[in-house]
């Protein structure tokens, strides 16, 4: 069980002696085994959610609940994934992806025997000594997922992860990561630009604002699992698009 | 397949085989050129264009320095010579590396110190030997210590603009994987800075040598460069070469000591370029 609870976060700065909102006050509830999608302009304040669910910065107001647990200000209790695949250039794949476990002091051959598998399941088999220089943007993709899932949290934040790829690689990962949500059954949550990949792999959006950032609207997406290419043709699927490119249409609008 | 390609034999190139080629040609290359201009040194100062009084020749050198082996101390004094040298060498470097590491822990710290470490590289640390033998004595010692004092900075400056160079997202993943301040240390910062240590190691070696030598320049009772003095004193010339000969040899087998230390530091990574 895992269920994340935002209550009431915000973050302001001050600039220049005059205080600056990056995310007005945020409630959000993230049901166990939901993938939430956040989608918005950029600057509409998800990296800042992002880094305070996370815990590595701490809300100006607010607390996050983690099955009803205050983990405000705490890190490590949720997995956290960048668009950057962050792998280390001086260690191997498998390296890599058992540091999150080194960390917690799982000796490296047990973590090492833990996370071959796994490489093997998903898609990194043969490439597990190889270094990150050799692979290419996918594949390191797919490894800093995997060290992720290897740190064994049940909620995973992924900001933009698939950002950088190209369309035909990105449409790859997101059926990979479908099928990794389904045989681990985690909770994610995740941030994109791409109304497309919200939909496609989304049970619920929330739609943000630009500046301040806030919550605009939370949508159901409703789609039948498991999706497929067909999926992109579905009538629900389109209703959704248009209802999400006006919205975001109005956004840019508004920022001009 | 076109007319033209049908008739010929497939030509498949194989890197490595190149590759093997080229270095062997290179390191035959390499050879001549040294036979080359030791034959030209021989060869001139023998027949009178260069005077040999000035530029001894790469005989009377071998005579001379088989006679300092023999009959002489000069294994004795390579080998006080080379000692200072490493371990000053290993001293500064180490410290300096560790020194360098230190600022990162602290912002507070590492700003209080920066202006102190670049005062410190500005002073000319040859300068003061006169003061260092004095207060060390003309043993070993004060040797070590110029080496030393002549690496270190060098080598913190080195360590500390890699310590500046880490990704800060590297900081933010492993914090989110659970990871304390000595972890990203371990597994982040350290790893991050090994290139910019290694890039020094070739400047370092040199500057412990030139400290040691000064320093034995100054006051010694042994070493090459005690040696190199006493036979310019003498007007022993031919002696006095060998000197040079022999440190030139020193640093080039540092060098490859340098040389192979990097390639087990950089293991498995592609060199920074």
């Amino acid at each position: 069980m895992s269920e994340l609870k935002i209550v009431n976060c915000s973050k302001y700065y001050k600039k220049n002696g005059e205080p600056m909102c990056a995310l007005e006050e945020t409630d959000m509830h993230v049901e166990n085994g939901r993938f939430v999608s956040i989608i918005g302009p950029s600057g509409c304040g998800k990296s800042t959610l992002f880094n305070i669910v996370a815990g590595l910065i701490r809300p100006s107001s607010g607390e996050v609940l983690l099955d009803g647990k205050d983990i405000t200000c705490e890190s490590g209790h949720v997995g956290y994934m960048l668009q950057k695949d962050l792998l280390l250039p001086w260690r191997s794949i498998l390296d890599n992806v058992i540091i999150g476990l080194e960390i917690r002091g799982v000796p490296k051959k047990k973590a090492r025997e833990r996370a071959l598998p796994m490489l093997k399941n998903y898609g990194l088999g043969g490439f597990e000594y190889d270094h990150p220089d050799a692979l290419s943007g996918g594949m390191r993709q797919r490894a800093g997922l995997i060290r992720t899932l290897l740190y064994d949290q049940d909620v995973i934040l992924l900001d933009e992860p698939f950002g950088a790829l190209d369309a035909q690689t990105r449409m790859q990962m997101q059926n990979w990561l479908l099928q990794i949500w389904k045989d681990f059954k985690k909770t994610i949550l995740f941030v994109t630009h791409d109304i497309d990949e919200a939909i496609y792999l989304s049970d619920e959006i929330y739609v943000f604002t630009h500046r301040p950032g806030k919550i605009k609207a939370k949508i159901e997406v409703e789609l039948p699992r498991p999706r497929n290419e067909k999926t992109l043709m579905d009538d629900r699927f389109l209703t959704l698009k248009r209802e999400l490119l006006l919205m975001l249409g109005e956004e840019r609008v508004s920022s001009e | 397949m076109p007319e033209k390609l049908k008739n010929k034999e497939m030509i498949i190139e194989d890197p490595s085989v190149e590759q093997t080629k080229l270095r062997r040609r290179a390191f035959a290359g390499q050879i001549l050129v040294g036979v080359i201009i030791v034959f030209f040194w021989e060869f001139l100062t023998r027949i009178g264009w260069l005077d040999s009084y000035y530029w001894s020749s790469p005989s009377t050198i071998v005579r001379t320095g088989w006679t300092a082996i023999t009959q002489g101390t000069l294994l004795q004094d390579l080998a006080y010579t080379s000692g200072s040298t490493i371990l000053g060498f290993i001293l500064g470097t180490a410290g300096g590396y560790l020194l360098g590491l230190s600022f990162w822990w602290s912002a507070l710290y590492s700003r209080i110190f920066e202006p102190y470490m670049i005062a410190f590289n500005a002073i000319p640390k040859l300068a003061l030997a006169p003061v260092l033998v004095i207060m060390f004595g003309i043993g070993f010692d004060s040797k070590v210590i110029l080496a030393f004092l002549m690496t270190i900075i060098v080598a913190a400056i080195a360590a500390y603009s890699g310590v500046q160079n880490v990704d800060p997202d590297l900081e933010k993943m492993l914090v989110s994987l659970g990871a304390k301040r000595r972890h990203v240390f371990m597994k982040v910062v350290v790893p991050t800075t090994i290139p910019w240590i290694v890039s020094i190691l070739k400047i370092n070696i040199s500057l412990a040598l030139a400290g040691t030598i000064v320093g034995e320049f100054i006051s010694s009772r042994q070493g090459i460069g005690r040696m190199i003095l006493y036979a310019g004193q003498v007007l022993n010339i031919d002696l006095v070469w060998v000197g040079v000969v022999v440190l030139s040899l020193l640093s080039i087998v540092m060098y490859l000591g340098t040389v192979w230390l990097e390639r087990v530091l950089m293991k498995g990574r592609t060199p920074k370029s």
